[in-house]
């Protein structure tokens, strides 16, 4: 067994103990994407170099017995993440020259902590999509079947997780991009309440909804991860000035006594059978461990992807007008004079999927259609907070599936983008009240494709996901499997 | 017909923080293109904007002193389309909720006070700036200027001249010099205007449609645009036209107003609320702090010079243009004790000297306490008023005391009759032909023996001494 299938928490007592050195563990990561990333293609960009440097001077830290919580450990940052001096393409062609002079918080956080950077993960352009599918750089594919997708946006995160193509990974969850690439890639992907984990450097898709969060191969490395990455940070205003918990005191905690709320709107038609099948199994593994079930109501559910494809799009219209060719990034160079520069520049710069989303967004914030479409959308958003609010004076936490389906397969969605939109039904309220989700594996259909479940608590309750998760993860009698590529 | 004009304005008026609005970077002027800059302002991919209290701060300052309501919460909004001087493709403003509304103030025209009314007060970012190089097909960004602190006042409709608007610009921007959250410099376009303009025939209740000018970067520009543009109006309309709602630019070169782009290409601004900035509380805690740094303002500190110093309102209103002048002159008072001479050298020789130069007083080489220490030279006889003024600008020159340039110029009084009388002798004797002809009658050559007596002394003798002196000599007493 390799070192790079291990755990961060398993590593972390390897390290303690001398026992591996961090360029044992970045040579056993390198060997496996040496040998599947020709096949799934997790990482935009590799950073071998700098990742051999960094596994350098990690070992002369452990060696004067200076680790800290995550010397020596390879990560994958998604490619939306800015790092300084390293390529950063949010998946798009109109960033794929673009080199960022400062690190997003995150990655410096993730630094400080010791962590190995290993590359830069595939996604969707921009974020937009479920399914890697509109990366500009070509589509990731599921470790578990080649010929689907990972999901996404965070795909190329997930796959490297899943694929042992490096130890955790970061994600960015703007509808679900963690929690349903988790869970179709059968790992763990946590999204943060917002405001808990700092946006600076996020490459901003829907400024109030985008959250960053872990990818991880099990629940306790979720919340080593959510120690390092979470916290106040002053260069961002959304930021929330609220002390951390230790995250991973929460493992091992049992859930006896607690109240598990079983949305009605989240367990209808269409769902698969074999997810639906894997999740009810939870929620008996649940009542199993002492916990109580309770039948709970969020009566706007029916209005998520109405209300968050008002808002994402609108808030993308303006994020992304930036990318005009006047900075940085692709510039066309048949433009004659500035209109048309801009013009063929965003014409040949993006994708299919981010234009429609800018047309979408540009059309509701436009004059005469505001207070029907922004305004109202801001509307039912706050009842669907309140939906959560109210639900959660009856249940500690909420259960779901995280996605209608197991991964679908490639090409499937990509010609009708109402169908791709449904992938993120389960996820996308999250984002719209703000509150933390969770995905953890629950099983694999019988095809072998894993399944996972999502779990939900009030703002500022990781530490209740996480508890609940691990929980979960130890008695749920599921053997984790590796996918065979 | 006759018509009366309809005057509005807008006026941006940037803040005197030391950083920019959203990032920490310097504000200052004239820097090296883009030093000034950071990710932050730049626009990078990922950066966040974090907003600087003290904008916060510097617009409650001028909502106060223009009797403005403040609302509690203060958000901010996107205002959205494309240039390259915008790098986030969206200015930072405020739209629905401004930071002050429903204010006024007050100007004089001939004597008379009008009251103008404020709409809104709102805080915004600045954009950056471009350089067009005529030799080439390209152009230069300097993001200097991107994320500079601005206030845009907006004035309600009440102008109903160009003296009018001009005089409220001229009162505005001594309001926001006196707070010291803007210099007011228009040609460095740190205090600028737009103006919309309409006429209506007299008596009537409905607006006429207005054009909008731009590019006035003078309060004579402003002027000047508003007087062609009311002719333009007045004669489309006299000639059975209608004007039409659009953008005009001023030309300064050929005197004229140009149409720049009319209502239809009027930009969709696409306002909404920035996500990236939460709302912040403004509390009467906060309000109340800011109430007590408020300076007494120009007009006030104008009346109570009047009445407290003795001074013409003329003097009053020159000696209070700015705090620190004002402040200059009153510390030169209680100094000496002698408002009215004090005014004179202060609005006279010191004045000149700096305006020279180009110098503003804070930068005066000259103190309060040089000028009341030479007042009192005067007052005691040391020096007359004449020398006062070689004495004056030694001490702009050199910073030195009068005390010590009296010293080392010899420049004492001559008050010793003696003296006096010798060189009353002396120009008596150079002089005999004058001297024959004045006591023949022709007094008026006394003038010529003063200044005769002044040269032989170099102007040192004590004026009354000589003048008492040579009426009794030259009549051969």
């Amino acid at each position: 067994m390799g070192l790079n299938e291990l755990t961060i928490h398993e590593l972390q007592d390897k390290i303690k103990k001398k026992d591996v050195s961090a360029r044992a563990i970045l040579d056993d990561v390198f060997k496996r994407i040496d040998a599947v990333e020709g096949k799934v293609h997790s990482y935009i960009t590799l950073m071998r170099d700098s990742a051999y440097d960094a596994a350098e001077s990690a070992d002369r830290d452990i060696r004067a017995g200076k680790a800290n919580t995550l010397t020596g450990i390879p990560v994958a940052i998604k490619d939306i993440m800015c790092t300084k001096g390293v390529r950063t393409t949010c998946g798009s062609h109109i960033l794929h020259n673009f080199t960022p002079p400062y690190d997003a918080t995150v990655v410096k956080k993730l630094k400080e902590a010791g962590a190995v950077f290993v590359g830069k993960a595939n996604m969707d352009e921009f974020a937009m999509g479920s399914s890697t599918e509109t990366s500009w750089f070509g589509v990731t594919r599921n470790p578990w079947d080649l010929e689907r997708i990972p999901g996404g946006s965070s795909g190329g995160s997930a796959s490297a997780v899943a694929a042992d193509q490096c130890i955790a990974a970061t994600g960015s969850d703007t509808g679900g991009s963690i929690r349903q690439p988790a869970a179709l890639c059968g790992v763990v992907g946590l999204k943060p309440t917002y405001g808990r984990v700092s946006r600076f450097g996020l490459i901003a898709f829907a400024s109030s909804l985008d959250q960053i969060g872990p990818f991880t191969k099990d629940v306790e490395d979720c919340a080593i991860m959510m120690n390092v990455i979470a916290g106040y940070d002053p260069m961002e205003s959304t930021s929330v000035p609220m002390e951390v918990p230790d995250y991973q005191s929460f493992i091992g905690k049992d859930i006896r006594g607690w109240t598990v709320g079983i949305p009605k709107e989240y367990f209808i038609e269409g769902i698969d059978p074999e997810v639906e099948g894997a999740v009810r199994k939870a929620i008996a593994v649940l009542e199993g461990l002492g916990a109580k079930r309770v039948d709970i109501s969020l009566p706007h559910t029916e209005y998520c992807l109405a209300v968050y494809y008002v808002i994402a799009p609108a808030e993308a219209s303006s994020n992304l007008a930036r990318y005009d060719g006047v900075k940085y990034g692709y510039r066309s160079a048949d433009g004659r004079d500035l209109l048309e520069m801009y013009k063929r520049t965003r014409s040949e710069g993006f994708g299919a999927e981010v234009k429609r989303r800018i047309m979408i967004g540009t059309y509701a914030l436009s004059s005469g259609y505001y207070d029907a479409y922004y305004r109202k959308a801001s509307q039912v958003r706050t009842l669907i907070k309140r939906d959560f609010q109210e639900a959660f004076k009856t249940c500690d936490v909420i259960i779901t599936p995280t996605s209608p389906t197991p991964a679908f397969r490639i090409g499937e969605k990509t010609d009708d983008p109402l169908q791709m939109y449904l992938s993120d039904i389960f996820t996308i309220s999250t984002n719209l009240a703000g509150i933390p989700g969770i995905s953890v594996p629950c099983g694999y259909t019988k095809s072998g494709l894993p399944i996972g479940v999502q779990f939900l608590a009030g703002h500022f309750e990781e530490s209740r996901l996480l508890q609940v998760a691990h929980a979960y993860e130890k008695h749920s009698g599921i053997r984790r499997r590796r996918p065979v590529i | 017909m006759s018509y009366e004009t309809v005057i509005g304005l807008e006026v941006h008026a940037q803040l005197l923080t030391n950083a920019k609005i959203f990032c920490g970077c310097s504000t200052r002027f004239g820097a090296e293109p883009n030093r000034n800059t950071c990710q932050i302002c730049l626009g990078m991919p990922g950066v966040l904007p974090v907003l600087n209290r003290k904008v916060v701060e510097f617009t409650i300052k001028m909502a106060l002193a223009t009797h403005c309501r403040i609302n509690r919460l203060e958000s901010f909004a996107r205002k959205n389309y494309f240039y390259p001087d915008l790098p986030k493709g969206y200015q930072i403003s405020q739209y629905a909720h401004p930071l002050a509304e429903n204010g006024y103030i007050d100007i004089l025209m001939d004597g008379q006070k009008k009251r103008i009314g404020i709409t809104r007060i709102h805080m915004e970012e600045d954009a950056g700036k471009l350089i067009h190089d005529e030799r080439n097909p390209w152009s230069y960004v300097d993001f200097n200027r991107t994320g500079v602190p601005l206030i845009e006042i907006v004035s309600e409709p009440d102008m109903r001249s160009p003296e009018e608007a001009a005089e409220y610009l001229r009162r505005l921007r001594d309001i926001l010099v006196y707070l010291e959250i803007c210099d007011g410099n228009m040609e460095e376009g740190s205090f600028r205007c737009d103006a919309n303009v309409s006429l209506r025939p007299r008596g009537a209740e409905a607006f006429g449609t207005r054009t909008e000018l731009k590019n006035m970067n003078s309060f004579r520009n402003v002027q000047r645009a508003l007087e062609y543009e009311v002719k333009r109006q007045q004669y489309i309309l006299e000639s059975g036209g209608e004007v039409i709602q659009e953008t005009r630019l001023w030309d300064d070169a050929q005197g004229q107003t140009h149409s720049m782009r009319g209502k239809e290409e009027a930009h969709d601004y696409r306002y909404f609320p920035d996500p990236d900035l939460v709302p912040i509380l403004i509390s009467s805690e906060w309000v109340e702090e800011v109430l007590k740094t408020l300076p007494e303002l120009q007009l006030e500190k104008q009346d109570r010079f009047v009445a407290q110093y003795g001074i013409p309102v003329y003097d009053a209103s020159v000696l209070t243009t700015t705090r620190a002048l004002a402040d200059f002159y009153e510390e030169t008072v209680r100094l000496c004790g002698k408002p009215k001479i004090a005014g004179n050298w202060v609005m006279g020789d010191l004045l000149r000297y700096l305006n020279e130069e180009k110098r503003d007083i804070k930068e005066s080489p000259v103190t309060p306490n040089h000028v009341a220490e030479m007042i009192n030279l005067i007052e005691d006889g040391t020096i007359s008023g004449k020398i006062a003024k070689e004495v004056f600008e030694a001490m702009y020159r050199s910073s030195k005391k009068p005390a010590d340039i009296v010293r080392e110029k010899g420049l004492t009084q001559i008050t010793d009759e003696g003296a006096v009388v010798k060189a009353i002798e002396e120009a008596m004797s150079k002089n005999p032909t004058q001297l024959a002809e004045y006591r023949a009658g022709k007094e008026k050559l006394f003038a010529f023996f003063v200044g005769q007596v002044m040269k032989v002394t170099k102007g040192k003798a004590n004026p009354q001494l000589v003048n008492d002196l040579l009426k009794k000599m030259l009549s051969g007493l």
